[in-house]
């Protein structure tokens, strides 16, 4: 199954089950299905509640809101990342205060979906990852689509948290396969943190005792796995991906743990190894370097973000600081050649892992 | 309403110069989908076919210090103000010779004063900004933007729209109604009329519903002049079709509702107003761009520093 297929059935799902959910954006009916076609098939079953709208993305968001209010979920499609700034208020200023603003709790149930990154030429205004602008606000949460993680248990996870989510969706990820890691990896799901998602874990043997724990949200995960396998085939250096689905909070090495939600498939139960955080801490000890990696150019990031915590967390116990590659510090050019050198690409993490194990 | 009029009338073809644009921009656009098709070029991008004669007739009514704000669909009004295919092509095609090194593609073009982003309503408040410039620095010029029936979605337009009219700015609103954002019919996201929304705020309004580009500069001269002398915003809207796909292969229309934006289309009608010297003129522009693709494809890619 595609990426985009379990995505559009995670959407007919919440909209079979909730009653009460709406899915609202551009271009998002039938038979046009949404400009990157993840609604397909969704206004013809629930008319209604799958709503086409004008070309309005903070109206569209703040009236997302107000659904939220009431006590219905909604989610909203963004047709293309980059115009969630438009949005920005009715997130921020709203959605995300009006969880506590008001004295007390108002559960807010609802998702920002952001189709992100660039790869496909799209140029500067279509092609950002936008997610370091949403970093860092109080009730609101930040999760990243992955090809390892059910879009089924992520979208429930978001809407049952009653907080307001920005999902992002790296583009390139809708036509991979779900769930499938390039040989000769595999993967599982550890419990970690709060999210009700999992973090998956690629690794070849033994996923806490890797050279190199690389920690990157799903739009990396093929950009890093390639990397893995040459730095494998070439150097004979084990890496650990981490995958978690929620980017923030970020909370996968801390103690508090709770059970990741049903549907997710454990490893192994966490009474046995510990806890989850604590079995994703040890693989980061035994490494003798960590990265993390993300899309998003350079400064003021979600890898800085991770990089700060597992400093905190663990700064004595690791061998050298975290490692951090993003993209360049630029707009994302419309030429494919001039893209790639913006973007982070295989061999960034390649040269990275080798320069990190140097020393 | 009166498009049929002009279909009916069969004005002569216009000049020379204007044919051989129009043709220009027609086949262009034509030889940019072929590209796309053969995988020859990558990213996206949104021809104006069916639109072509909506900047060709603008072209005399704006000046070199005026400023031109353009939108995804821009390439028309691009080759209306620098006639410089070579250098659009290249942008692109990422090729040597790009008007911005390939950095900016199909929808983000900057030259002198022209500028064009990919992203909807953007323009409208920065043109304000340009047309107070404009109006304090060099009275008499203006601050153009072309935005589609969609694009009256968006709040900027309307925040702008009022600051424009309530401060007198020199600002043109070019609005080309086709009828269709990427797939959704302007019924099923407009409430009310592009008319109603400009007077609402002060700013006048003009509908142009002829493709005739002679007819349209003498309707529309006046008018600009008044935003010129008088600092009046003027929205002008012009009833046109696209006759293509939003981008490329997501076309969903039903088969009748592209029959009838062909049915309008200016190509048909001037071809059969004067078949031999349309066809002469046709063919030339033709040739010209097949030339221009082969020549912009044999350069070498463009460069730009990241860093720089
Ligand atoms: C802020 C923003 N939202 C959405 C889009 C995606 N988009 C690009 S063109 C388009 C339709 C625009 O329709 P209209 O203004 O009528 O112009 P047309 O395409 O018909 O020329 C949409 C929704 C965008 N570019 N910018």
């Amino acid at each position: 199954m595609r990426v985009a297929e379990n995505l559009n059935a995670a959407l007919h799902g919440v909209l079979e089950a909730h009653p009460t959910t709406y899915v609202i954006g551009e271009d998002i009916l039938d038979p046009y299905g949404g400009a990157f076609k993840i609604t397909k098939g969704l206004s013809s079953r629930f008319p209604g509640r799958v709503l086409g709208t004008p070309i309005s993305e903070a109206g569209i968001t703040g009236l997302a809101a107000g659904l939220a209010l009431c006590g219905d979920a909604a989610i909203v499609e963004i047709m293309f990342g980059d115009f969630v700034a438009l949005a920005f208020d009715p997130i921020v200023n709203f959605a995300a205060k009006s969880g506590s603003m008001y004295g007390s709790r108002v559960p807010m149930r609802m998702v920002v979906r952001c189709p992100t990154g660039g790869g496909r030429g799209y140029g500067p205004t279509h092609s950002q990852s936008m997610q370091k602008h949403f970093i860092g606000v109080p009730g609101l949460s930040v999760y990243e689509m992955s090809p390892l993680h059910d879009n089924r248990a992520v979208v429930g996870a978001m809407l049952a948290s009653g907080e307001p989510s920005v999902f992002f969706e790296d583009k390139v990820l809708y036509t991979r396969t779900m769930f499938d890691v390039l040989e000769p990896f595999r993967y599982d799901m550890v419990a970690a943190g709060n999210a009700g998602v999992g973090v998956a874990r690629v690794f070849l043997d033994d996923p806490e005792a890797a050279d190199c724990v690389i920690v990157a949200p799903g739009g990396m995960v093929e950009r890093a796995t390639r990397a893995m396998r040459a730095l494998l085939l070439e150097h004979e250096v084990t890496c650990c991906l981490y995958v978690p689905s929620r980017l923030y909070p970020f909370d996968i090495f801390d103690d508090a743990d709770s059970p990741a939600s049903p549907g997710s498939s454990l490893s192994a139960s966490p009474g046995v190894q510990g806890s989850g955080a604590a079995r994703l801490r040890a693989g980061l000890r035994a490494a003798r370097a960590v990265l993390v990696v993300e899309e998003g150019t350079e400064g003021g990031t979600w890898g800085s973000e991770v990089a700060h915590r597992i400093h905190r967390l663990m700064w004595r116990e690791l061998r050298r600081p975290v490692v951090q590659i993003s993209s360049a510090d630029s707009v994302i050019p419309a030429a494919t050649h001039l893209e790639s050198r913006v973007l982070v690409q295989e061999s960034a993490i390649y040269d990275a892992v080798l320069e990190a194990l140097r020393d | 309403m009166t498009e049929s009029s002009a279909v009916l009338a069969r004005p002569p073809l216009p000049d020379d110069g204007d044919l051989d644009l129009l043709l220009l921009i027609r086949h262009f656009e034509l030889a940019l989908l072929d590209l796309f098709g053969q995988g020859r070029i990558d990213g996206t991008t949104h021809t104006c076919l069916g639109q072509e004669y909506v900047p060709v007739s603008l072209r005399p009514l704006l000046g070199e210090t005026d400023y031109v704000f353009s939108n995804h669909r821009g390439h028309g009004h691009y080759l209306a103000r620098f006639e410089d295919p070579a250098g659009l092509l290249a942008e692109i095609m990422g090729r040597e010779g790009a008007v911005c090194r390939g950095v900016g593609g199909s929808q983000h073009i900057f030259r002198d004063r022209y500028m064009s982003t990919g992203v909807q309503g953007e323009s409208l408040p920065v043109a304000t900004g340009v047309a107070l410039h404009l109006k304090n620095t060099s009275p008499g010029s203006l601050a153009c933007v072309y935005i589609g029936d969609g694009t009256w979605g968006e709040g900027a337009v309307y925040e702008a729209l009022n600051i424009a009219s309530l401060w007198r700015l020199p600002l043109l609103v070019v609005v080309e109604h086709n009828g269709i954002a990427q797939s959704t019919p302007t019924a099923r996201q407009m409430a009310g009329t592009v008319r109603g929304r400009a007077e609402a705020f002060g700013a006048r309004h003009y509908r142009v519903d002829t493709s005739d580009v002679t007819l349209i500069r003498e309707e529309l001269a006046p008018l600009v002049s008044e935003v010129r002398l008088e600092n009046r915003p003027l929205v002008v809207e012009f009833a046109t079709q696209r006759l293509g796909p939003h981008s490329k292969g997501d076309d969903t229309r039903p088969r009748e509702v592209v029959r009838d934006a062909e049915a309008h289309d200016w190509y048909r009608r001037l071809a059969q107003a004067d078949p031999r010297r349309f066809a002469r003129a046709d063919e030339a522009q033709r040739a010209r761009v097949a030339a221009l693709v082969e020549e912009v494809c044999a350069r070498p890619q463009s460069r730009w520093d990241p860093c720089a």
